[in-house]
């Protein structure tokens, strides 16, 4: 599961915006497949974490109404150009992934 | 293959160990620590039980500060836009509801000190709907709403 997460983080008047496009499915188990009938089992994140210097900046929780391939956005204050931040999603699968990047 | 198992072991047990030093040293709180993934509400039907069981009651303050930013027709009810901006201090989460979703309550944003009221994401509608954000701030809850109108349904079936 690596590189399942795209991530850009920039610095601007003190206020850094973490922008992230993750590849997943993001099933929510409440849809049917067109051609087999059958039910597409529930597959999708469930927790995204963003950390910066080990404090948690954002914690999202999240159902299946998110979009595939799911996009986040957030802001944060205090970085500097160079700390570096951490993304990581779990899903309900118990599958992970999680990247670093550094702030420009 | 086994080895990236074994590097994905190092970190979970790594971080615990940070979490924990956090706790002991008071920079988070027990309740931070605690919260869990929403379970009751993220499977609720409704958006009054969706309410309950996220935040604990219905009760919301209809608030000019919080700006929602979504389209006014999402021609693919699969990826519609949305944005939730909140102009005020203290802000602990935001989550976003589509209130005619078979469950509503779609996500929830903790946001640590440091973070600024602005979450965005891309969400699923199942039709035409109001879009509900709901700012927690100083353990006070805030909401606002926009209507959007879905043309194609975007969970299947």
């Amino acid at each position: 599961m690596a590189n399942t997460i795209r991530i850009r983080a920039r610095v601007k008047d003190g206020v850094t915006e973490v922008k992230s496009l993750i590849s997943h499915p993001m099933d929510t188990g409440l849809v049917k497949d067109k051609k087999t009938g059958e039910v597409i089992p529930a597959h999708f994140i469930k927790e995204v974490v963003c950390k910066w210097k080990d404090k948690t900046v954002m914690t999202a929780y999240w159902s299946g109404g998110v979009s595939r391939n799911p996009y986040i956005a957030f802001k944060f204050k205090g970085a500097s150009k160079g700390d570096k931040v951490e993304l990581s999603w779990k899903d309900n699968k118990g599958e992970s992934d999680s990247t670093t990047a550094t702030i420009e | 293959m086994i080895n990236a198992k074994r590097r994905v072991v190092l970190k979970g047990s790594l971080s615990a160990g940070a979490v924990g030093v956090a706790i002991s040293s008071g920079l988070l709180t027990p309740q931070a620590v605690l919260a869990d993934w929403p379970a009751a509400a993220f499977t609720a039907k409704t958006v009054d039980d969706g309410l309950k069981d996220l935040l604990g009651t219905t009760k919301l303050e209809t608030s000019d500060k919080i700006k929602v930013k979504a389209p006014d027709i999402a021609e693919n009810g699969a990826v519609v836009p949305v944005t939730v901006e909140a102009d005020m201090d203290g802000i602990q989460s935001i989550s976003i509801i589509a209130a005619a979703n078979p469950t509503p309550v779609i996500a929830s944003f903790d946001l640590g000190p440091e973070a600024v009221g602005f979450v965005s994401t891309r969400i699923k509608m199942a039709k035409t709907a109001k879009v509900i954000a709901v700012v927690k701030a100083r353990d006070k809850l805030y909401s606002a709403a926009r209507e959007v109108k879905v043309t194609i349904g975007g969970c299947g079936g």
